[in-house]
């Protein structure tokens, strides 16, 4: 069974289907409608048989590089474009088909944003190479 | 005997571990190759024990424990098979558990280890959990750990393991234990109370028992510091009734003996002051009884350990801050932190504890901006949900809107 990676993004990729304000600037009770569908997913993906891994990651980056036999690391911290990518957390899934993949994407794309409706967050589907 | 089959009761077993492996370590074996033959003995007993229960399962493991050992010796050269019987019949030990924990301790927390190291091999070779456990609980691979925890076992090799060691690194590597299963899946917060209390039995060292009681008087609200579905429950909404009275009253107890212990010319060290403070949490029936000016005189002596507090122990002087705030005042609090700002100020807890103080002061605008700085900051995803439902519940107050109940999502077809 292929593996894909289902990426989120703070920022980077196709323009916003539907532009959203911060969570905490949301209700509170659309707060609460996100993370329990957010739980919900973990749940399913895992009763499904088809959850890997599931991290986040903050949003804090450093770019590093070797800075040569008797230097230190080069590193920049950013502030980076607001363009640039920016990963905010993946699922790792095993499934059967990319079709699968896709449709698991798009179901967790339609994560309840502020107001109740669907938030529509792309969601960068990227196939595991395997051994 | 019923003539059911035998259980193996697991928690006996593992009370044994320190106890065998100890004794060959003492008699000269190498801690590498002792813990290895154990393990073997281990998994043997797991295997045998059900239907043949031995008379004395201390004695059997060290007489399996010693033939692996002389099996492993065999195997690297012939030129030991003089000392084959010598090695296989075990040496009588002296019942001296609670030294044998302490001996045991003092060699997997040796100070040339690295902590992550320490901690893997404490709860293996003392507390006789599988590489299999003790990786679950750190989140990575077994075979990582198992990588670990050999790479730890080889960089004992052949080092003089006596006492004394240092007993402030065993106290630093069972409280890491301890708080690392506060947040991880397998039950590592009981076993690093467990190791602490026996830890109680073979020193007299007063901040031995101030450990094992603040962790224990912080344990005694794990069962209020979730809600169902895993959100954190802050201290002041925490329902008090689920709080383990049991536990508490151990904790206050054990804390009075360490206090008692302590000479009179020393000031307690940090896990008693600390139990202090979670002690008087504990005590209070709600949140508004809470003996906040007590709470901020042991914040007082909890800062004056370090000579820059600061930068050594932000986590005292953030708390210390928010005494402040309860006893002299919301804005008080918050001066105490503007101090702070240049050295803490790029730390999530700074910004938490602010939002906080904000809150107090009646300012959720403010606490808002504060929450949301914090989640931004937060390294941990249940603290970062709720930092992100505070600044969220904040700005909703600002506005005079209260929390509904989300709508359960719709399942994926």
């Amino acid at each position: 069974m292929p593996k894909y990676l289902l990426l989120k993004h703070y920022r980077g990729g196709p323009e916003q289907h539907r532009p959203f304000p911060p969570m905490d600037q949301w209700e509170p009770a659309d707060v609460e409608a996100h993370f329990a569908f957010l739980r919900h997913v973990n749940e399913m993906l895992e009763k499904s048989g088809e959850l890997v891994d599931v991290q986040a990651l903050t949003p804090a980056q450093t770019w590093v590089r070797y800075g040569g036999p008797d230097s230190a690391p080069v590193t920049t911290e950013g502030p980076h474009p607001e363009t640039s990518d920016l990963v905010a957390g993946w699922y790792l899934v095993d499934v059967e088909s990319h079709e699968r993949a896709v449709e698991l994407a798009s179901y967790i794309s339609s994560e309840p944003g502020p107001g109740g409706g669907p938030l529509c967050e792309w969601i960068d589907v990227r196939e595991v190479m395997s051994h | 005997m019923t003539g059911e089959p035998h259980r193996l009761d697991e928690g006996a077993l593992r009370v044994l571990v320190p106890q065998v492996l100890a004794g060959l370590v003492r008699r000269g074996e190498d801690f590498d190759a002792a813990e290895d033959a154990l393990q073997e003995a281990l998994l043997e007993a797991l295997r045998v024990w059900p239907d043949a229960p031995p008379r004395d399962p201390r004695a059997w493991l060290t007489t399996v424990a010693s033939r692996r050992l002389v099996d492993a010796r065999r195997s690297e050269t012939a030129r030991l098979r003089r000392e084959e019987t010598t090695y296989a019949e075990p040496r009588p030990l002296a019942p001296e558990e609670g030294d044998d924990t302490l001996f045991l301790l003092f060699c997997c927390c040796h100070p040339e280890l690295p902590p992550a190291s320490q901690v893997a091999l404490t709860l293996r070779a003392v507390g006789g959990l599988t590489t299999r456990e003790i990786a679950d609980a750190f989140y990575v691979p077994e075979a990582t750990m198992a990588q670990r925890i050999s790479r730890a076992k080889r960089s004992l090799h052949g080092r003089r393991l006596e006492r004394p060691g240092d007993l402030a690194v065993v106290l630093r590597v069972l409280y890491l234990a301890y708080t690392t299963g506060h947040v991880g899946r397998v039950g590592l917060a009981a076993e690093a109370i467990r190791l602490a209390r026996q830890l109680t039995l073979a020193t007299d060292e007063p901040e031995a028992r101030g450990l094992l009681a603040l962790m224990l008087l912080n344990h005694a609200r794990l069962p209020a510091r979730l809600d169902a579905e895993g959100r954190i429950v802050p201290l002041d909404r925490q329902d008090r009734a689920l709080w383990d009275t049991r536990e508490i009253a151990e904790g206050v107890r054990v804390l009075q003996s360490a206090l008692a212990m302590q000479a009179d010319e020393r000031p307690p060290g940090r896990y008693q002051i600390e139990a202090a403070i979670a002690a008087l949490h504990d005590d209070a029936r709600s949140a508004d009884e809470t003996a906040w000016p007590q709470i901020l005189a042991w914040y007082d002596d909890l800062v004056a350990l370090t000579a820059h507090p600061v930068r050594q122990d932000p986590a005292a002087v953030l708390g210390r801050a928010v005494a402040v705030g309860h006893v002299l005042g919301a804005a008080a609090g918050l001066r105490e932190t503007d101090r702070l700002r240049d050295v803490l100020g790029g730390r999530h807890r700074w910004h938490a504890v602010r939002g906080h103080l904000h809150e107090l002061d009646g300012d959720p605008e403010a606490a808002a901006v504060a929450y949301a700085e914090a989640a931004r900051l937060a390294t941990n995803v249940a603290e970062r949900d709720h930092l992100v439902r505070q600044a969220a519940g904040a700005r909703a107050a600002v506005a005079g809107r209260g929390a509904e109940l989300p709508a359960d999502p719709q399942p994926l077809p």
